[in-house]
C-alpha cells in the first residue's frame, strides 16, 4: 500500500476529534442540567414533556429504582416491537404485503433492536414493512441509545455525587464532604429526565442534520415503499422466465440510517446496510456515516472529564481507547492491502501492485474506507457494514472481531462503551494498588471488595456469553449447517456471530445464514444478557461508589489522567482481551491466514 | 405501579416524537428540497424510467459494458436482494467462481490478451455496485466498439466523458457509472444512424 492510503485515516482522525470535543461541551450541559444561555427554554421544554409523561423531573432516584426503570421501560420496548414485529401481516401500511415475522425472528429482532446491538438475522428490503421500520425500528434506533446514555449520565453521578454533575464545582475535599456523596438527597437523578434529554436535546437535532444532509447524496426519503422501472436490457429469471420490469426498493432510509450511525444502532434499512447505494450512494455520504459511528461515543468522553471536574480525565480515557484504536487501523488496513489473493492475480493475470481484493466491496468506497469502516464500526458497537467482512483477508477480518471481544469500550456504543471504559479504569487502578500494596481509588473514592465483584462481572459475562456461545453452536448441527464457507473461516464466521452478539455490536460474518429458531434464541438470549446483565451491575457499581467518603488526594494516590494511566488502562484492555480470546482467534482468523497464505 | 404508567406514557410520547414526527419531517423536507435524490434517483430515457442512476443492473449482450458481477439472488443485479457473495478468500468455491468468469470474459472479449481488471472478477458487496472502474470500461471498449461497429476512439471519448475521478485521499479509484455510460452509447449510436 502507498502513503495516499493513509490520508483518509488521517485526515479522519483529526476531523472527529475537532468535532467531538466541542460537542461533548455541549452534550455536558444539556445532559447535566448545568446553566446555559438555553437553559430556560430547556427547562420549559422537559418540564413540558415530564407533565405529558407523568415523571417528576426533580426525581432523584437510588440504583435500585434506577435500574428498575431501565428494565421496566425496556420490557414495553421489547413487548410492543415483538408485537409490531409478529403481527406485521394484519397491520397497516405495508404495501407489498409481506408476511408477519415468525416468532423466533420477532424475538431475535427485538431484542436486537432494545438492546442497541441492531442484530440482523433478515434483509430489510424483503422483510420489513414501512410500519415496522418507522414505528419499530427507527424508535427504538432513538431509544436505546438514550437509555445508554442515561445509565452512563447515572454511574458518573455516582462516581461524583450529584451536585458535582449539576453545579459544575470543583472537586474540592471540604465541598464534596458536606454536599457530596454523603448527603443523603443525592442519589442518580432521573432516568425519565436523563432518557429525555439525550433523545431530545443531543440524538435528535444530530440526526435530523444528518438525515438531510445524506438525502442530498441519495439516500432514499419517501413515503412509497418501492417504484418500478423498464430495465435497459432484459434479464433472465431462475425459471427461464424474461424480466423486463424491476422493482426499486425505496422507504424512508435517510432518517433511520442516520440514526442508526449516530446512535451507534448500525441496523441497515436494507439488507447490506451501508454498502447498499440507496444507504449509502457517495464517498462523501460515506465519510458523513464513518464520522457518525465515533462521534457521540467519543465525544462523550470529553462530557464525563466536564463534568467529574477535570478535562483530562476524560480525555485520558479517551487517549486509553485511541492507543488501542489506532493500531488497529494501521494494521487492518496493511493487512487488507498486502493480503494479495494468489487466485485473484492469477485470473487477472495482471501485475501483482493492481490486483486489489474487492470481493465484497463497493468501487465508490473503495478498499481503504472500507477497512477503516470496518474497524470504527467495531470498536464502536455500531456493526452497520460499508462491506462484507466475511470476504475480508483473514486478518483484516479478525481486527474487528477482537475489537468486538474487547467488551465494546474502545469507544464502544453511545453511553455503554463509556460505562463499559470506567469499568476497566476501575480494574486498573485495583491492579495497580496491588502492585504498590495501596488501597485503589478513583475519582477519590476507594475501591473496595464489592465494587470490584461488579466490576469483574461486567468483564466476565460478555467473554463467557461469546466462548460458551460459539461452543454451544460448533457442538450442533444446528449451528455448523449453515455456515457459507468451509475450514477454519467457517469457525470464525461462529466466533464472529457470538462476538457480535454478546457485545452488542450487530456486524456479522454475513455468509452464516442465522434466521433459524437455534440460532435466533441463542443470539438473542446473548444479546439480552450482555446488555442488561451489564447495566444493572454498572448502577449497582453507581449506587455502591455514591456512598463512599471522598478520600483526600496523597503523593500515595496513582493519578488517573495523564499519559501513565492512558497507556495502563489501554494495556488492562488488550491483556483481557487478548488473554481471554487468543485460542479461539487462533482457530478461526489465525489458521484461516495460513491457509490463504499458502494458496497457490 | 406508578413506574409502569409513567413507562408506558413516555414511550408513547416518544414513538410519537421519532417514530411518527421525525421521519414526516424528513420525507417532508427531502420531497420539497431533493425529490431526484429523495425518490431514487430515476433514469429515464424518452419519459420512461429505465432504473436507477444509483444502482447497478446486469447488462449481458455484448453492445453493452457489463457490470461487476452480482452475487444478488434470482438474477445478477436484482435490486430487490441486495447482497454480497459472502464467501471466504479461502473458500474453493470462490477461486472456482473467479476463474470461471475470467474464462468467460476471455472469450466475450475474443482476441483481447490484457489483464483483466479485478473488478471484473468480484462480486461488489451490495450486488448492486453502480460503477465499473475506468479500466474496466477501457476493457470493454474494443468489444463494444466492434459490436456496434463504431469506431473505439469514439467509444473511449465516451468514457472520458463519463469518468468520475478516483480521489486518493478517500482511497477511491477512477470509475464510470455503467448505466449512464450504456444510456450514452445507445444515444450516440443513435445520433450517428440518424446522421
Amino acid at each position: 500500500m502507498n502513503a495516499a492510503d493513509w490520508i483518509l485515516p488521517g485526515v479522519y482522525l483529526f476531523v472527529l476529534c475537532a468535532v467531538a470535543l466541542p460537542l461533548g461541551r455541549y452534550m455536558a450541559l444539556v445532559l447535566s442540567g448545568r446553566p446555559h444561555r438555553g437553559s430556560r427554554l430547556q427547562r420549559s421544554i422537559e418540564t413540558k414533556i415530564a407533565k405529558l409523561c407523568g415523571f417528576d423531573p426533580n426525581d432523584d432516584m437510588t440504583w435500585p429504582r434506577y435500574a428498575g426503570c431501565v428494565l421496566v421501560f425496556s420490557i414495553i420496548c421489547l413487548a410492543v416491537v415483538f408485537g409490531l414485529l409478529n403481527l406485521q401481516g394484519s397491520l397497516p401500511w405495508n404495501a407489498r404485503g409481506f408476511e408477519s415475522l415468525s416468532w423466533h425472528l420477532s424475538f431475535n429482532t427485538a431484542v436486537s433492536f432494545v438492546t442497541n446491538t441492531n442484530w440482523q438475522a433478515y434483509s430489510g428490503e424483503s422483510t420489513m414493512s414501512a410500519l415496522s421500520q418507522a414505528l419499530g425500528l427507527t424508535v427504538q434506533n432513538f431509544l436505546s441509545a438514550a437509555v445508554g446514555i442515561a445509565v452512563m449520565m447515572a454511574l458518573i453521578r455516582g462516581l461524583v455525587g450529584r451536585l458535582q454533575v449539576e453545579g459544575g464545582r470543583l472537586p474540592s475535599t471540604t465541598q464534596s464532604e458536606v454536599f457530596g456523596s454523603n448527603h443523603p438527597a443525592t442519589h442518580l437523578g432521573s432516568f425519565w429526565l436523563d432518557l429525555t434529554r439525550s433523545t431530545v436535546f443531543v440524538l435528535l437535532p444530530l440526526s435530523i442534520l444528518l438525515a438531510i444532509a445524506l438525502v442530498t447524496q441519495g439516500v432514499v426519503q419517501t413515503f412509497r415503499e418501492q417504484t418500478t422501472v423498464k430495465l435497459v436490457e432484459p434479464v433472465t429469471g431462475p425459471d427461464g422466465t424474461t424480466i423486463e420490469d424491476q422493482h426499486l426498493p425505496l422507504g424512508m432510509a435517510a432518517s433511520q440510517v442516520a440514526i442508526k450511525q449516530l446512535g451507534t444502532n448500525g441496523g441497515g434499512f436494507f439488507g447490506v446496510n451501508s454498502a447498499h447505494p440507496f444507504e449509502n450512494p457517495t464517498a462523501l455520504s460515506n465519510f458523513l456515516q464513518l464520522l457518525a459511528i465515533l462521534l457521540i461515543p467519543a465525544a462523550l468522553c470529553e462530557t464525563f472529564g466536564i463534568l467529574v471536574g477535570d478535562v483530562w480525565q476524560g480525555r485520558t480515557l479517551l487517549g486509553a481507547m485511541l492507543i488501542i484504536f489506532v493500531p488497529c487501523v494501521v494494521a487492518a488496513e496493511w493487512a487488507e492491502h498486502a493480503g494479495v489473493s494468489q487466485v485473484l492475480a492469477q485470473a487477472s493475470g495482471g501485475d501483482l501492485s493492481d490486483v486489489d481484493n474487492l470481493e465484497g466491496k463497493e468501487l465508490r468506497l473503495g478498499t481503504s474506507s472500507s477497512v477503516l469502516w470496518a474497524v470504527a464500526t467495531t470498536a464502536a458497537s455500531n456493526g452497520s457494514v460499508n462491506c462484507m467482512h466475511d470476504s475480508l483477508t483473514p486478518l483484516a477480518g479478525l481486527v474487528p472481531m477482537w475489537l468486538m471481544q474487547c467488551g465494546e469500550v474502545v469507544f464502544g456504543g453511545v453511553g455503554c462503551g463509556l460505562y463499559g471504559m470506567i469499568v476497566f479504569a476501575i480494574v486498573t487502578v485495583f491492579i495497580a494498588g496491588l502492585m504498590v500494596g495501596r488501597t485503589p481509588e478513583y475519582l477519590g473514592r476507594k475501591i473496595e471488595a464489592r465494587e470490584m465483584k461488579l466490576a469483574a462481572l461486567v468483564i466476565l459475562i460478555p467473554s463467557i456469553l461469546v466462548l460458551m456461545g460459539t461452543a454451544v453452536a460448533v457442538m450442533r448441527t444446528e449451528g455448523t449447517s449453515v455456515v457459507s464457507n468451509p475450514g477454519p473461516h467457517a469457525f470464525s464466521q461462529i466466533l464472529y456471530a457470538f462476538s457480535s452478539a454478546g457485545n452488542n455490536n450487530g456486524s456479522a460474518f454475513a455468509g452464516l445464514s442465522v434466521n433459524s429458531p437455534f440460532y435466533n434464541v441463542l443470539l438473542g438470549l446473548a444479546m439480552l444478557i450482555s446488555r442488561f446483565g451489564l447495566i444493572v451491575p454498572v448502577l449497582a457499581l453507581a449506587g455502591a461508589m455514591s456512598k463512599k467518603p471522598v478520600v483526600p488526594r496523597t503523593t500515595g494516590t496513582l493519578p488517573t489522567n495523564g499519559p501513565l494511566f492512558a497507556v495502563l488502562l489501554a494495556g488492562i484492555v488488550v491483556l483481557v482481551g487478548a488473554l481471554t480470546f487468543v485460542p479461539a482467534l487462533v482457530l478461526g482468523p489465525v489458521a484461516d491466514h495460513l491457509e490463504f497464505i499458502a494458496q497457490k | 405501579m406508578k413506574t409502569l404508567v409513567v413507562a408506558v406514557r413516555t414511550f408513547l410520547f416518544f414513538t410519537v416524537l421519532t417514530g411518527i414526527v421525525y421521519p414526516m419531517m424528513i420525507t417532508g423536507i427531502a420531497q420539497t428540497l431533493f425529490p431526484f435524490q429523495a425518490n431514487g434517483s430515476i433514469a429515464q430515457r424518452d419519459g420512461v424510467a429505465v432504473g436507477s442512476e444509483l444502482l447497478g443492473q446486469s447488462f449481458r449482450n455484448p453492445r453493452y459494458f457489463q457490470s461487476r458481477p452480482s452475487a444478488t439472488a434470482s438474477f445478477p443485479g436484482n435490486a430487490m436482494a441486495g447482497s454480497g457473495s459472502n464467501l471466504a478468500l479461502t473458500n474453493p468455491a470462490w477461486a472456482e467462481l473467479v476463474r470461471h468468469r475470467a474464462s468467460e470474459l476471455r472469450q466475450v472479449q475474443e482476441n483481447d490478451v490484457a489483464a483483466i481488471p479485478v473488478d471484473l472478477l468480484t462480486a461488489s458487496a451490495s450486488g448492486l455496485d453502480p460503477h465499473i472502474s475506468k479500466r474496466a470500461a477501457m476493457f470493454q471498449a474494443t468489444r463494444v466498439a466492434s459490436a456496434r461497429g463504431m469506431s473505439l476512439e469514439r467509444v473511449t471519448a465516451l468514457i472520458d466523458t463519463l469518468v468520475e475521478p478516483g480521489r486518493m485521499e478517500l482511497g477511491t479509484i477512477d470509475r464510470v457509472n455503467v448505466l449512464r455510460l450504456n444510456l450514452a452509447m445507445d444515444a450516440e449510436e443513435k445520433t450517428s444512424v440518424s446522421k
